[in-house]
């Protein structure tokens, strides 16, 4: 009864002593998910009559697409890509799928193909749109997702490298679903042919660096599933061919081909074609997986772009921790230094006022001193004159004399002795 | 000559074997164009037809290996011989043709091409001192490549078709056609039948009024035929202790000269055996003939605006309006 305590972080590793029963959270999830249901969103892309609605309707063995109408010959070329989808809901041993498979007729038929991919794109980027809409809303109590969550790309079985509308679709569009190419219509490859068919297009896409999906396995899957990984991965781009129809083998047995005059071939024989190992990828192993990338990277890288180029910026500060005391010491810091420098460009501001002052103050004192020498200077002037003309005056004039006292006849006498 | 030699007898049937015994000393000329996107399997079986590798296949083989932005036509010229008649055989093959995102305007090098061969014809005829036997470079078949598994014709198809058929004798033929089972095949078939009619094209063989009644047996079977569903192939397998031409799959063996797996040997047969000649001929008296009077039309029409002009009291050295013209002297394509 001991218990084993590591210190990883401040997480000890505890030993139980009997059975609790958490170990049975696992199933209440698959649970709850199985009464929710799942959906998964499927896309093809491919010229026409290369095999897509055959395949899909193999694939689920149900027939998601009907047959193709008959229509008579007409003038009109081909009117250019649409995007077209169509939903089911297929149930399993209890588990609901609603399939969602989206058609793209038209891509690569025109005689001019140069922006097939961009309606595709376009549809693309929308559902993602949608999402984010839906996920920025008040109430995200519903949210329905119609996500591409895969991608399957037809490649014409000719032998050679790809063609450059392969080439420019995939790496138009590998950033933003999961692109798993298939060699469409294996049936018209020998084996040597196909193996060296499938190093050509692998070579091709590593030279464009064109991302498709690639199951890996992380150290925490067994050994059984990685053994599967590697077998799935060693036979990508997967060579398949589709029939709904049932046909007779030699021995007798009926099953899901398509029978020619030399032999036939064989849906489910994985030494026919590959496409047991597709459906054990995209359904069986990897469906969440796609789903899961689909959300965590594709959708998030999308949601990144989107929002930086319509100019939000990444706020840091939101998520610091929030701790009173330490915030407070930050505000009292932050508001001395405020303080501080508000006095400081006060003072300087009423240094500069006083010395604007003194300087007018001296001016006009000079000024003044000037405008009162000046003044001096004229009332000695004035005096002066004055003081001259005094002293002429007293010049002239007689002392004052009895004459004087009898102003008349002293005046008579005073005019003939001014002579 | 097994007819006994009576008094009654001329002898002027003899012209058949002085005739064959000309062509074996003269040997002749066979100039056929491949047409349709890499990968669809025109050099194989051409390879298959002539049972020798004449042509190597021009596909892309690298990821670094560029991609061609234009038709090319590439002229491979090889002599053949079997049983003492020589065959001047030129296969010329048309990479980059189809291959591009915009595809406008991908027939243009093609059909001027087999326009070039005409007018190099018809400059050698014009001149005054003709050579005795003019080497014939005119183009005497074309193999059109469909796509299998379309709804019938594409729309690049219809262009080019209509385009192709009039300058020379088109035979369609669906390569790979070991991707569809034998109802995929017949549906196919009717489908090209019916959209080529509503199309108004036109494919080798054409009806003649002076046919008999054995080659309008033969004309109607083999047009019944068309598009001709064939496999290719270079390998020879064993099959049950026999060797053949064909290709092994997992799931059974494909023997090309199995008339139940292809129509491997009605086209062969079609080419070669019966129709050679046929080719050779119309080439000649329809299709050349055709442009021939338009290119002599034109000049007539040139030397008229010519005279008018000078008629009208135009300067001598007026420059007048040069209607369009073939390009003449013309040198022919380079022959190995």
């Amino acid at each position: 009864m001991k218990s084993t305590s590591g210190n990883a972080g401040g997480v000890q590793k505890k030993k139980m002593n009997g059975y609790v029963g958490f170990s049975n959270y696992p199933n209440q999830v698959h649970r709850r998910s199985v009464k929710r249901g799942f959906n998964f969103t499927l896309m093809v892309v491919g010229e026409s009559g290369i095999g897509k609605s055959t395949l899909i309707n193999t694939l689920f063995d149900t027939k998601i697409f009907p047959d193709r109408e008959e229509m008579p010959p007409s003038a009109d070329a081909a009117k250019g890509v649409d995007v077209t989808s169509m939903s089911a809901d297929i149930q399993e041993n209890g588990v609901k799928l609603r399939l969602t498979v989206v058609d793209t007729p038209g891509f690569g038929d025109a005689i001019n193909n140069e922006d097939a991919w961009q309606p595709i794109l376009e549809n693309i980027e929308s559902r993602f749109d949608a999402y984010l809409a839906q996920e920025n809303r008040v109430n995200r109590s519903k949210i329905s997702d119609n996500r591409i969550d895969a991608v399957i790309y037809f490649i014409k079985p000719t032998g050679h490298c790809l063609r450059v509308i392969d080439i420019e679709f995939m790496k138009r569009l590998h950033t933003k679903v999961n692109l798993i190419p298939i060699i469409a219509k294996a049936d018209t490859l020998t084996a040597g042919e196909l193996e060296q068919f499938k190093a050509k297009i692998l070579a091709d896409i590593n030279y464009h660096g064109i991302q498709i999906f690639k199951p890996v396995s992380d150290e925490f899957d067994d050994p059984e599933t990685v053994a599967e990984n590697r077998e799935i991965l060693s036979k990508i781009p997967f060579a398949v061919v589709g029939s709904e129809k049932y046909v007779e083998r030699e021995d007798g047995a009926k099953v899901r081909g398509r029978s020619y005059p030399w032999g036939v071939i064989e849906v489910e024989n994985e030494e026919h074609n590959d496409f047991i190992k597709l459906r054990q990828m995209l359904l069986r192993s990897h469906m969440e997986e796609l789903k899961d990338t689909t959300d965590m990277v594709l959708y998030e890288n999308y949601r990144t772009q989107k929002l930086l180029s319509m100019g939000h910026v990444q706020d840091n500060g939101v998520f610091r921790e929030f701790n009173p005391l330490v915030q407070m010491e930050e505000e009292k810091r932050a508001h001395e230094a405020k303080m501080q420098k508000m006095e400081a460009e006060m003072t300087a501001v009423f240094q500069q006022k006083v010395h604007e002052k003194e300087a007018k103050l001296k001016q006009s004192e000079e000024e003044l001193y000037a405008r009162h020498k000046e003044m001096k200077s004229v009332l000695e002037k004035q005096k002066s004159e004055l003081d001259d003309k005094k002293k002429r005056i007293e010049a002239s004039a007689r002392p004052i004399t009895p004459m004087e006292q009898h102003p008349t006849k002293g005046k008579k006498k005073n005019i003939f002795s001014g002579f | 000559m097994t007819a006994p030699e009576g008094q009654d007898y001329v002898g002027f049937d003899t012209i058949t074997q002085q005739m064959e015994r000309k062509f074996l000393k003269r040997g002749f000329n066979l100039n056929v164009i491949l047409v349709g996107e890499s990968g669809m399997g025109k050099s194989t079986l051409v390879n298959s037809i002539f049972t020798t590798h004449l042509v190597d296949s021009q596909g892309r083989r690298t990821a670094q290996e560029v991609i061609r932005k234009t038709t090319e036509i590439s002229p491979v010229t090889q002599t053949l011989e079997e049983n003492g008649v020589r065959v001047r055989l030129t296969i010329i093959d048309t990479p980059g043709f189809g291959d591009q995102c915009n595809n406008e305007g991908c027939w243009v090098p093609v059909i001027k091409y087999i326009k070039d061969q005409h007018a190099a014809y018809l400059a050698r005829e014009l001149k005054p001192f003709r050579d005795r036997i003019i080497n014939d470079t005119r183009v005497h078949a074309c193999l059109y490549f469909l796509n299998p598994g379309s709804r019938g014709l594409r729309p690049l198809d219809v262009e080019v078709l209509k385009r192709l058929t009039e300058v020379t004798n088109v035979i369609p033929v669906i390569a790979k056609s070991d991707s569809m089972t034998s109802d995929e095949r017949t549906l196919f078939k009717r489908r090209v039948k019916e959209e080529m009619a509503f199309h108004r094209i036109s494919t080798y063989p054409y009806t003649s009024d002076d046919d008999d009644e054995e080659d309008r047996m033969l004309n109607a079977s083999i047009r019944d035929l068309i598009p001709f569903a064939v496999v290719g192939s270079e390998e020879t397998i064993d099959v049950d202790g026999t060797s053949v031409r064909g290709r092994r799959h997992g799931w059974g063996v494909i023997n090309i000269f199995d008339e139940s797996h292809c129509d491997f040997v009605h086209l062969r047969n079609f080419m070669l055996r019966t129709h050679l000649s046929d080719l050779v001929e119309v080439t000649a008296q329809r299709h050349y003939e055709q442009f021939r009077t338009s290119q002599l039309r034109q000049i007539k029409e040139l030397r008229d605006q010519q005279s008018a002009a000078a008629a009208a009291g135009v300067l001598p050295g007026a420059v007048v309006p040069q209607p369009p013209t073939a390009p003449l002297p013309h040198q022919p394509v380079a022959q190995v």
